[in-house]
């Protein structure tokens, strides 16, 4: 059933998570740029959550300005490579272009972004620079897509930034997160790479920011604080056997593979529980990573899935079969994962409930827990006034992104509870301008 | 059944489609080629003393992913020497006896003409088309377009032409000139046997914005060159209803040229009047390969409309050419908006917002993309659909009942026309016109 051979090199690795959108070539650029109709008060603008002027830049590559194309892509949005790959362009921008309303393949947004925003990177053209120093200073903990984008928009307006990432990389999920056949790692730090080189905010890598003293200090140090730290660990499933070897989160998985590729070992029988975006990667990576047979489990029926349509697809068409309405009751195995044993479920009323006596047990050699990632709780808890909602997320102004404590602003998944790389851009530089008026009492 | 074939001021050809003399009809070899895949007549590439040509000779206007939608040239006419066309004439009519292959010829003096008039016959040519249009490099030298811009030296020399040539005489005009009328008149003044236009326009087709050199470029300068295809087809077409309306040159046969492609630019020339036309921008482009599509077309279009020679339509379009004073004012259509059709682009919003009338209005929720028109606005002007990407969308609709019939000239017998700058009878008094405020919404607190 697999059609994937377990990658022994990089570059088999690679070839297994061949790009999804690959760069556009001259010729497919301009023959894609000119179907844009650059409609009026275009939708695809509407439905980018940072608003690129899409019509625009797609003008601009087709009259061979494609620095011009960068920049107004830039304009709106720091991580605009990264978006133009990993962003679900499916069910924002091209999923808005008014050709679907006939039938017609929508503009490739995504890939269009990529071949303006791809030229400027590797030309190291440089766009920005940072305002005249006005003497503030900003920290930012966090150095993924809301706490770059923020540091950018700060270092833009003249304030000196310190960014404090807990891991040895920039970009939070883009690199570490994100399904492999997305983007590489590389087109992802040579974004970050070139944003720096522009701007030269400082990144203290290696420096979780997780007690009191910490937060004290940068307090005192800083004129205001942006909180871009995202979400924690993969949170415990709560069932006996969780603890069994081979049982893994989703989001360990994925920056296992990302950072030691071919070298990650998945074995014949993987089992993963969920049914979101990330259940799909997870799926979908293990199938071409080699694994026999990859089986997606989730307590509801198909429909219900939080997971985008085409992203099931993408896990089936890798060969992953997917199994509705069952619970997982139990992990077993003697120290290493054998198996799950499940309960049918069925929805009666709206309500889930378990089917008495149904419960049957499958086999397996891994089990991937994409049920989702826990928050940051305690770091939170450690900043005064701060105010959560029910599901812990950081409350904020949703303009300003200010917190309820006037010197925290923050962004991101922390605050979403979890959404794109896309969105985190959005809040970071939003935020920033939020930090910008509140400081300035504007 | 319908018949292509067709006796152009009596050169006879089995179909109307003739190559233009330009690079296509280089050769024999190619002119043969053209024949066997289907065109019924070519003008050699333009006979005379032989030139010395430049490298890098075209340049091309795109249009969006549209290649060459406008052409030009820097060619001259045939380098090669006259006795190797010659021969390749007479090889060609002894394989095509039934196609048309006539001669285009530029010389300056007298006795060149006669010359190369007797050799052309003797070569077995159908007849003789004389090149007054290239707008580049030969007017230089006092010919080309240099004589058709002089109707007195234009009639002279078709004069010499017509006492020496036994065969029929095509008079090519340029159409760099403010009337084409005045050569066209001076043609017939000549007596020429037929004409044909259009030649090229005098153009610049574009500037390398690095060596700010006109394209084509030639060792970092250019040179104006001769402007066709398809982009230059409406201005062509008109000219050529100027002729076949005009009361002396319209009894004479027109051979139409500009921009043509396809088999519905075919018949647009035959119905304002022509007997053949002559096609060279689509074949550099394409090949010759494109004539199946123009007989395809052209025969269907008969076979619909029920003719069976194209002298059944020729000329058709003709009575209603008319000028804009004898249009009927009480005719009357709006835009409507096919609301299951429409994609919600906007971009007849913006254009008549913008651009027009101010006819068309957006719901106001963001979620609902469908504009709807205000009738009482809408002129009728057709902007809208024009924009409008998605077939058959927008139409415009007739609102008057057909009864009435009022046109300008008749208004102006009456003495019902607007005379002073307030007349109350000017056409657009009362229109709908926006308010300032909603013209300057982003700039509210701007001082007046």
């Amino acid at each position: 059933m697999a059609e994937y051979n377990r990658p022994q090199s990089s570059e088999e690795f690679h070839r297994n998570f061949e790009q999804k959108k690959p760069l556009m070539n001259d010729t497919e650029a301009y023959y894609e740029s000119s179907r844009c109709l650059f409609c009026y008060d275009a939708p695809c603008v509407t439905a980018c959550p940072t608003g690129i002027d899409i019509p625009l830049f797609i003008k601009q590559i087709q009259t061979g300005n494609l620095t011009g194309s960068a920049r107004t892509i830039y304009d709106s949005n720091w991580f605009g490579n990264a978006c133009g790959k990993v962003c679900p362009t499916k069910v924002l921008c091209e999923g808005a272009c008014v050709y679907n309303h006939q039938d017609i393949k929508p503009i490739e947004i995504g890939r269009l972004q990529n071949f303006a925003t791809i030229r400027v990177i590797e030309s190291n053209k440089s766009l920005y620079s940072p305002g005249p120093n006005n003497g503030m200073k900003i920290a930012i903990i966090g150095a993924g897509p809301a706490g770059i984008s923020c540091a950018c928009e700060l270092r833009t307006l003249g304030y000196q930034v310190d960014i404090f990432e807990a891991k040895d990389k920039p970009s939070g999920l883009t690199v570490h997160g994100t399904a492999p056949y997305k983007i590489t790692n590389k087109e992802v730090l040579a974004e970050m790479d070139y944003l720096q080189g522009q701007l030269g905010f400082q990144v203290y890598y290696n420096t979780p920011v997780s007690n009191a003293e910490q937060l004290r200090d940068i307090e005192k140090e800083y004129d205001a604080i942006f909180l871009g730290v995202g979400l924690g660990p993969t949170a415990d499933l709560g069932l006996p056997g969780d603890d069994k070897e081979n049982v893994i989160g989703a989001v360990e998985f994925v920056e296992a593979l990302r950072m030691k590729e071919h070298l990650v070992q998945v074995p014949d029988k993987v089992i993963v529980l969920g049914g979101g975006n990330t259940a799909m990667d997870a799926a979908s990576e293990s199938c071409r990573m080699g694994a026999q047979e990859v089986t997606l489990a989730y307590r509801r029926s198909k429909d219900e899935m939080g997971a985008y349509g085409f992203e099931y697809e993408l896990a089936k068409n890798a060969g992953a079969k997917g199994l509705f309405n069952v619970q997982p009751l139990e992990i077993l195995g003697n120290g290493s994962v054998s198996g799950v044993k499940f309960i049918k479920t069925q929805s009666v009323n709206g309500q889930l409930q378990v089917i008495e006596g149904s419960e049957f047990t499958m086999e397996c050699d891994m089990v991937i827990k994409a049920t989702g990632q826990a928050k940051m709780g305690n770091l939170f808890a450690l900043i005064e006034g701060m105010d959560l909602d029910r599901s812990k997320r950081i409350v904020v102004n949703p303009v300003t992104f200010q917190s309820t404590n006037p010197k925290y602003f923050a962004g991101g998944d922390a605050v979403n509870g979890g959404a794109e790389v896309v969105n985190g851009a959005h809040d970071g530089k939003a935020a920033a301008k939020g930090i910008h008026q509140w400081i300035n009492n504007l | 059944m319908a018949d292509l074939s067709i006796n152009f001021a009596g050169i006879k050809a089995p179909n109307p489609f003739w190559l233009a003399s330009a690079p296509p009809t280089n050769t024999g070899y190619q002119i043969m080629k053209a024949f066997d895949a289907g065109w019924g007549g070519a003008v050699w590439k333009t006979l005379g003393v032989p030139v010395v040509n430049v490298s890098s000779r075209y340049g091309s206007v795109n249009y969006r992913d549209s290649r060459m939608m406008g052409f030009n040239n820097i060619e001259l006419i045939s380098d090669r020497p006259l006795a190797d066309n010659l021969r390749e004439i007479e090889e060609v009519k002894k394989y095509f006896p039934d196609h048309a292959v006539i001669a285009s010829l530029m010389v300056e003096s007298r006795a060149e003409w006669i010359q190369i008039i007797k050799d052309c016959e003797n070569a077995g040519a159908d007849g003789l088309e004389l090149n007054f249009g290239c707008p580049h490099g030969m007017c230089e030298r006092g010919m080309g377009s240099a004589v058709g811009q002089e109707p007195e030296v234009l009639k002279t020399i078709v004069g010499w032409v017509m006492e020496a040539a036994n065969i029929p005489v095509i008079t090519k005009l340029s159409p760099n000139i403010s009337h084409i009328t005045d050569p066209g008149r001076a043609a017939v003044a000549g007596g020429t046997d037929a004409i044909s236009l259009v030649n090229t326009f005098k153009s610049i087709v574009g500037i390398n914005l690095d060596t700010y050199a006109p394209y084509p470029e030639v060792d970092g300068s250019g040179t104006n060159g001769g402007y066709c295809g398809p982009a230059v087809k409406p201005i062509a077409l008109n000219m050529v209803k100027e002729l076949a309306q005009d009361y002396i040159t319209k009894n004479t046969p027109i051979s139409g040229i500009g921009g043509i492609e396809n088999w519905r630019d075919v018949v647009e020339y035959i119905l304002l009047g022509c007997g053949s036309v002559q096609v060279c921008t689509a074949v550099m482009h394409y090949g010759f390969g494109i004539v199946r599509e123009l007989e395809s077309g052209v025969l269907q279009f008969m076979r619909d409309k029920g003719y069976n020679t194209i002298e059944d339509f020729r000329g058709k379009a003709l009575p209603n050419v008319k000028e804009w004073k004898d249009l009927n004012l009480k005719h009357k259509v709006v835009a409507d908006i096919n609301v299951e059709k429409c994609i919600g682009c906007q971009l007849c919003y913006a254009a008549c917002e913008d651009g027009a009338h101010q006819a068309i209005a957006l719901s106001g929720d963001l979620n609902i993309r469908i504009p709807s028109i205000i009738e009482e606005n809408c002129v009728g002007c057709n902007l809208c659909s024009l924009v409008c990407p998605v077939e058959e969308c927008i139409t415009m609709v007739k609102r008057d009942d057909g009864t009435e019939s009022l046109t300008w000239a008749e208004r102006t017998q009456r003495g019902d026309v607007p005379v002073t700058f307030n007349d109350p009878l000017a056409g657009g008094i009362g229109h709908h016109v926006p308010t300032p405020e909603d013209a300057i919404k982003t700039f509210k607190n701007r001082k007046i």
